[in-house]
């Protein structure tokens, strides 16, 4: 609360800013001269003459010139006298009261966050003593391999943290290392693949294709390599053939793999509808249904998730899972709209509002 | 609550802003002096709100408030302090917030010093600073924001710029700032004047400090600027005719024009209309170099961001300001009162011809500047516009104007005398012609123009001192009566000579180092030694070093010359590894005004390194020049004194002439 304590002092204090000049009266507000620039400006030239810094004769002359622009001055003067306006005052006192804060405020409820506390790094004890650490330990190894460039090992522990904390081509170049120095294998060119490709924005470059091309030479199952030659694929607009390679890979799948959501997920996306991930009993329960029956299985459970939000709306997760599962199905215009009712739903609780807008924004809405 | 509160108060100072754009103009109008009175508080209150939100962006950055996106994106927890603060403007939206507090602070400052200005004319400027306050408000906050708020706070910052992260950044864009933002004042002058439809000589008196204050202030950035890039881009290069240089160097031109015919305006009352003109054109070429720079248009260290949305605005807000106030200015200028009269061979008549040669100059910039841009813009064909075209078209104008500018000190005002001003600079261009021959007969190789060309800076540099010598009539008189007449001067006739020969000193830095510079590319692993210059370099060796947010590779040199040890030098090169780029940090030894230079290159295989090392004569008159121009400045600043041009009576001065 004394947040919107301060703001009203300041809002206050600019408001006075205003009013302070219009409660004055006239005789209090005193302009210079123009004539008492003229003035100064003959006594100026006295003192030369005395000072024996120009001639009398020359003097003389200038003295002439301004007497000529203080007279032209003096009569512009007194042409000019004070009007004061009350009715005009009173106005733009109102205005200052009434204006300003609505201005103000307009402006701020708009672009601010008062609902964010300040978050200066020495508050935030716990995470940074965990992010400092990951930072030493970074540099420590790092000052390891400046002194053993040769160290293959160390490269290949290296080489993700660095992909994990974003240092892309770091991490790359990490990974380079590790295989110039500790050996050819899937899983490294893998990793270096990906690696471009993060650097790349997720853009898979042609050097990223060749690494996961590598890859799956070396080991024809390595699953991130196969996933990414997928990507690949979709990136070229061959959505067929990327379909193709996901489908494989699904199908080869050990049951319970942590990657099959992802893989499901991509299917999805280039419309070979396996819809959003389902544990593995639901799917293996809608084995011997047709097409049109599992379409409806999927759409009576997005129905369910759609009524239960309705009665309660506090939950923005289900919210965002409801419109990732409008946008799975590709009915994007169900998807705004969810979007929409979300928003109306938790509009009085800002931290979740927040939430909600930048998982909207993930999901590309 | 800091960072909300610095966001609130940059709002209400919007709000502010518009209050003082609109109701001091209806005051004046009407003739109500408390609603004139309003620019006064609001442009106060205006500075008070704006310098909280500034206070309150370096309290988020010192702190690394990570859960600001301004402060995420361009700070880390470990960098040092002096970088942490320095980063609020080592970013696009950090530095746009300093130029609308610098500019606050100029509204500010005539609303406190302004006591001596008619009520409406007061009214007026601060409304037109209000206006373009307004207008940038409206750009941070819609388009750069540095208040915005992440939901979920990074752990750590994504660090400044590298070659950002240097002290050059606490000096060079504040000292910029103050003099782009200067000229704001010299405008909303101008443009007060021309809606209240009367200018004279007072008008002249009451904008010279303003317009001083702002040159100096230009000066010394675009001169600190010049050095920063010297040492911290490790090519020894000082000016690159950069499209931002040019940008920083148009209005220095306009405003060094501005400056000369305010002059003329206020002791004669003449070239009025002209003065006007440059007033506006001066900060509008300020606005351009702010568009230019900040619209991403051009890439280089000072484009932070490029974000189109943003280049759009500033154009708007570009074309407003300056197609106004011309439309303004043509509407209005052909009803203003025309100044007086004088002849050409005069002190009015050098300044015209100042103002022609450095206006031309600018328009030789601005040329150079912006066509390669509008070429490329409109047929996708890209040209460099680089030195050769500067040199051929920028020195031709230059040297007329060096020429001419000892003659015009000694000119007296209205009616001047060309022979006697000539027969007085006899001695200064004999110290020339002896310059010119020495070097001749001393120095080998270079080009045949560079001794030309000291001898030209000699000619100014003497004829600045001679200016002074018949000012306080040297060997004349007695000496202790010159004594007395030196101290009794005007502090604007030392600033005078002070900014004259400080253009000599620059000349002689700016010749010396590019005729005479010595450059040494190679690879030395330790113990090799190299000599450059009649020194000699040892590489004692190359170490690993750990710097607060960065790795370093040290090397350390021992400079000797003739068997004796001057000094060790220890180029460095840093790898900041947040933001994976690296700076080399080049080593200077400075000899009296001359500069060894080592910075260095990629590490070879065979355990060398690749080092440039440079011996650059004279290199630090380049910079000691301007200032001494901003020094002359400073003393034609606290000269308080109102000016009046003595005009000569023709008669009299004739009768005078055989009693010199």
């Amino acid at each position: 609360m004394s947040l919107w304590f301060l703001f009203a002092l300041m809002t206050a204090v600019a408001i006075f800013a205003v009013l302070w000049p219009l409660g004055r009266t006239a005789q209090q507000a005193k302009g210079g001269r123009e004539s008492a620039v003229y003035k100064d400006q003959l006594d100026e030239v006295d003192r030369d003459v005395s000072a024996g810094l120009i001639r009398p004769a020359e003097g003389e002359a200038a003295r002439v010139e301004i007497s000529r622009r203080l007279l032209a001055a003096a009569e512009a003067e007194t042409e000019t006298h004070a009007t004061p306006r009350i009715g005009l005052r009173r106005a733009v006192a109102i205005v200052a009261l009434v204006g300003l804060p609505i201005i103000a405020g307009g402006f701020y409820l708009r672009l601010g966050s008062p609902q964010l506390p300040d978050m200066p790094l020495a508050d935030r004890g716990s995470g940074q003593g965990a992010s400092a650490s990951l930072e030493q330990l970074i540099g420590q190894v790092r000052a390891h391999l400046e002194k053993n460039p040769t160290d293959g090992r160390g490269w290949s522990v290296l080489a993700p943290v660095l992909e994990r904390i974003g240092r892309f081509d770091d991490a790359a170049e990490a990974y380079r290392n590790a295989i110039k120095y500790d050996g050819d294998t899937a899983i490294r060119r893998a990793g270096l693949g990906e690696a471009l490709v993060s650097a790349a924005n997720g853009v898979v470059t042609a050097d990223a294709k060749v690494e996961f091309e590598r890859a799956t030479a070396l080991d024809p199952d390595e699953v991130k390599a196969r996933y990414f030659l997928g990507v690949a694929a979709e990136q070229d607009g061959r959505g067929k053939d990327a379909a193709a390679i996901w489908q494989a890979m699904l199908d080869k799948a050990p049951p319970g793999a942590p990657w099959r959501p992802v893989v499901e997920a991509a299917l999805a996306r280039v419309g070979a509808a396996k819809l959003p991930a389902l544990s593995e009993d639901t799917i293996a329960s809608t084995k011997d249904m047709t097409e049109s029956d599992r379409t409806a299985m999927i759409r009576g459970m997005v129905d369910r998730l759609a009524t239960r939000l309705k009665q309660n709306g506090d939950d923005v997760e289900g919210w965002l899972r409801l419109v990732r599962a409008y946008m799975v199905l590709g009915d994007r215009d169900q998807a705004r709209d969810a979007g929409e009712a979300a928003r109306k739903a938790v509009g009085q609780d800002e931290a979740r509002l927040l939430q909600l807008k930048d998982g909207l924004k993930a999901l590309g809405l | 609550m800091i960072a909300e509160a610095g966001h609130y108060a940059l709002v209400l100072a919007l709000g502010l802003a518009l209050i003082q754009s609109i109701v001091p103009v209806i005051g004046a109008k009407l003739r109500d002096t408390a609603l004139m009175q309003v620019a006064r508080s609001t442009a106060l209150a205006q500075l008070l709100f704006v310098g909280l939100s500034f206070l309150a962006l370096v309290a988020l950055h010192v702190t690394s408030d990570f859960s600001v996106a301004n402060v995420y994106e361009n700070s880390h927890s470990l960098k040092p302090l002096i970088y942490k603060i320095t980063g609020v403007w080592g970013n696009h939206e950090g530095s746009m917030l300093l130029w609308v507090s610098i500019l606050a602070l100029f509204g500010g400052l005539v609303a406190t010093f302004g006591n001596n200005l008619p009520l409406s004319l007061r009214a007026h400027v601060l409304a037109v600073q209000g206006w373009i306050s307004t207008a940038f408000y409206l750009f941070i906050l819609v388009t750069s924001n540095p208040f915005l708020r992440l939901a979920n706070a990074p752990m750590e910052g994504r660090d400044l710029n590298p070659v950002l992260q240097d002290v050059g950044l606490a000096v060079h864009p504040p000292l910029l700032y103050l003099g782009y933002v200067g000229f704001s004042i010299s405008f909303s002058f101008a443009v007060a004047a021309l809606i209240e439809g009367r200018i004279d000589a007072a008008w002249a008196r009451w904008v010279r400090p303003w317009t001083l204050m702002a040159w100096m202030f230009l000066t010394l950035g675009i001169a600190m600027g010049s050095y920063w890039a010297y040492y911290e881009l490790g090519w020894g290069g000082w000016w690159f005719w950069d499209p931002v240089e040019n940008a920083s160097l148009m209005p220095w031109l306009a405003g060094t024009a501005l400056l000369h015919s305010a002059v003329v305006m206020e002791k004669r009352n003449a070239l009025k209309v002209w003065t006007i003109l440059l007033a506006i054109l001066t900060f509008s070429l300020s606005l351009l170099g702010t568009f230019l720079v900040r619209s991403g248009v051009l890439t280089s260290v000072h484009a932070f961001a490029t974000d189109p949305t943003r280049g759009v605005f500033i154009l708007l807000i570009l074309c407003f300001f300056i197609g106004g106030s011309l439309t303004l200015y043509a509407w209005r200028a052909s009803a203003l009162k025309q100044g007086g009269l004088f002849a050409p061979i005069s002190r009015e008549g050098s300044l015209v011809l100042n103002n022609l040669l450095l206006t031309t100059a600018c328009a030789t910039v601005f040329v150079g500047t912006l066509y390669p841009l509008g070429l490329e813009v409109l047929t996708g064909e890209r040209i460099s516009v680089g030195a050769p075209f500067f040199n051929l078209t920028f020195a031709p104008l230059f040297v007329p104007l060096m020429l001419a500018m000892p003659f015009g000190p000694l000119l007296a005002w209205k009616r001047g005398d060309l022979l006697g001003a000539a027969q007085r600079l006899y001695a200064a261009s004999g110290a020339a012609l002896i310059a010119v021959a020495v070097l001749w007969a001393w120095v080998r190789g270079g080009s045949a123009f560079a001794p030309l060309a000291i001898g030209l800076a000699i000619f100014v540099i003497a004829g600045a001192l001679t200016d002074l010598a018949e000012r306080c009539m040297l060997f004349r008189v007695p000496l202790p009566i010159s004594w007395r007449r030196a101290r009794g001067l005007p502090r604007a006739a030392w600033g005078t000579v002070f900014a004259h020969a400080g253009v000599g000193v620059a000349l002689i830095g700016i010749v010396c180092e590019s005729t005479w510079n010595t450059e040494l590319i190679t690879t030395l692993k330790p113990n090799d030694v190299a000599k450059v210059a009649g020194y000699e370099m040892k590489l004692d060796d190359i170490t690993q070093r750990q710097g607060p947010n960065f790795s370093e590779l040290v090397t350390h040199f021992t400079v000797t010359s003739n068997g004796k040890t001057i000094g060790v030098m220890t180029p460095s090169k840093r790898n900041f590894t947040t933001r994976s780029a690296s700076t080399t940090e080049a080593a200077l030894l400075s000899r009296g005004p001359s500069q060894l230079y080592v910075s260095l290159g990629d590490a070879a295989a065979n355990g060398g390194i690749a080092v440039r090392i440079y011996h650059k004569p004279m290199v630090l008159l380049i910079w000691f020049g301007p200032v001494l121009m901003a020094f002359g400045g400073l003393l034609s600043l606290t000269d308080r004194r109102l000016r009046v041009g003595a005009p000569k009576p023709a008669k009299t001065a004739r009768a005078l002439q055989p009693a010199e």
